[in-house]
């Protein structure tokens, strides 16, 4: 076990780089609201909108870094993203919730159900609640082969996350799109090899 | 696209934006401060004002909200501007580039004196007034703004219109070079809006040239933007170039670029939904409150004494 140390304060770090969107968020709201901008409510949704996101297609990275670099480690850091993933996608709803709509109940409901857009970011959330739930080794474990399966939703919901920012922007795209290619590059790497192209025989 | 051509002229010969932009400011403000000595109380160009100079004269107007104005750092950080940017903050950052002097206008269609006016001839012997009004954008947030403004009546009356002039469309410059925003297609420019000629006539609808009695910032549509304060913000076309009376009802950009969501009216509406939102309640910029709950809209922005005459008998779900 010579490397179990490095391997643990590589993991702190990571989880040191993952919190530091949240905490800069946290300092601006108790020290520097004026970091927020002229309407809070928003930039805080779409920040934390954002970094959602960009969990989502760091987690879906770590598999093809890993058999890119043949870094086998990489995987060891696969749990702590994906949890930061689910961390900031709840973060982004209390922010709908208790900041954007300010505990309006019943207008909660109404955008659920009658926005698309929502519908789709909400069942987001929702689907990432078993993966969470089931993230821990025992559950991997107890679980088996049906783990792997299980945990196959989170392509179904990075497809609803890039629905979901495309059909909130008003009219420029451009963002929502790049972050949709990555997701769909990310995507096509999982593919099976000679998907496209009959494999080159030897 | 302009293909540039490597020239003979060495760098060093020629001179620096800057410098040029500086001298050619130098020369213009001296002339503006002549005639702003000469003419005390009217709206004279930028250039004889500096940016933070307060604009004379500025009457107060019955049509002013008693509400709180937002603050004039929230107004001039926080816009809509694609011309600079889709990002709120980018018109605050990169509209330094718009060249608001010299401005004309070129009026064209049903009008009996059409042509291109300087803009000085354009504002000259009106009073500049202060109206603060309510502003919604269509994105559901609001402010209240203090603007500096006359009526547009008043500027559409000087090109006497005929009675064939039903409706009247206002255009903003297309000047890839000053507005960066314009390299990238995001919308179908230059940015066009229009009206029917009685609600650009009505006593509401201002040209507005200042902002918390000064020059109006480029980020707010310097030098001369609209304000229908009953209407969604994009209705307000800002740094416009063309004015075109016309018979038919004209093309607008919003419209073109999603006709479902953003109709040739756009009066704020509580009532008629964005297809994707809710119009029913806006967040108020400003408020310092972190938890602030949103503010109910109200049928045409609160100004419905005023303005509900202009659509009587009509459906407003159906012409939204």
């Amino acid at each position: 076990m010579a490397s179990a140390k490095p391997l643990i304060l590589t993991k702190v770090l990571v989880f040191i780089l993952a919190a530091l969107p949240f905490l800069y968020l946290l300092y601006a709201i108790l020290k520097q609201p004026g970091l927020l901008g002229a309407n809070p409510a928003e930039y805080l949704t779409h920040q934390t909108g954002s970094w959602s996101l960009r969990f989502i297609l760091i987690t879906l990275a770590v598999s093809p870094l890993r058999q890119l670099t043949g870094l086998v480690t990489l995987i060891k850091f696969r749990r702590m993203l994906g949890l930061f993933a689910f961390f900031y996608v709840t973060l982004h709803l209390l922010v709908y919730i208790f900041i954007d709509l300010g505990r309006d109940w019943g207008h909660l409901v109404e955008d659920i159900l009658e926005r698309p857009f929502m519908t789709i970011g909400f069942l987001a959330w929702l689907l990432l609640i078993p993966l969470a739930v089931t993230s821990n080794r025992y559950m991997m474990r107890r679980m088996g082969k049906r783990w792997k399966k299980l945990h196959r939703l989170v392509y179904v919901i990075g497809t609803l996350a890039c629905i979901h920012f495309i059909w909130l922007v008003k009219k420029d795209l451009q963002e929502p799109l790049i972050y949709t290619a990555i997701f769909v590059g990310l995507m096509l790497f999982r593919l099976p090899p000679g998907f496209f192209r009959k494999r080159i025989q030897t | 696209m302009l293909i540039k051509k490597n020239s003979d002229i060495k760098p060093s010969e020629i001179t620096d934006e800057k410098h040029y932009q500086q001298r050619r400011h130098f020369i213009q403000s001296g002339l503006g401060l002549s005639a702003a000595a000469a003419l005390p109380g009217l709206w004279l160009p930028a250039s004889a004002q500096a940016k933070t100079e307060k604009l004379q004269g500025v009457k107060k107007s019955p049509f002013s909200t008693k509400q709180k104005p937002t603050s004039f750092e929230d107004i001039t950080t926080y816009n809509n501007f694609y011309e600079f940017g889709t990002s709120k903050s980018d018109p605050a950052q990169y509209a330094h580039t718009l060249k608001t002097e010299p401005w004309s206008v070129t009026v064209s269609g049903e009008a009996a004196k059409p042509g291109t006016y300087h803009l000085e001839d354009i504002m000259k012997d009106s009073t500049l007034e202060e109206r603060i009004y309510r502003f919604r954008c269509v994105e559901a947030w609001s402010m209240v703004i203090p603007w500096v403004g006359i009526p547009l009546a008043t500027i559409l009356k000087r090109f006497e219109p005929t009675s064939k002039a039903k409706f009247v469309e206002f255009t903003t410059l297309y000047d890839p070079e000053q507005m960066p925003g314009q390299k990238r297609n995001v919308l179908n420019w230059p940015y066009v809006e229009g009206f029917r000629i009685d609600e650009a006539m009505h006593p509401l609808a201002i040209m507005a040239v200042g902002l918390y009695g000064k020059v109006l910032p480029n980020q707010n549509g310097a030098p001369l933007r609209l304000m229908l304060p009953w209407k969604y913000g994009f209705k307000n076309i800002k740094s416009i170039v063309k004015i075109r009376f016309t018979e038919k009802m004209p093309q607008t950009t919003w419209n073109i670029a999603g006709p479902r969501e953003y109709g040739f009216y756009a009066n704020v509406n509580p009532n008629v939904d964005h297809p994707r939102w809710s119009q029913a309640r806006e967040r108020v910029i400003g408020t310092g409150n972190l938890f602030a709950k949103r503010q109910q809209t109200k049928l045409f922005n609160g100004y419905e004494d005023q303005v509900a005459e202009l659509y009587s008998g009509m459906d407003l779900k159906k012409y939204f």
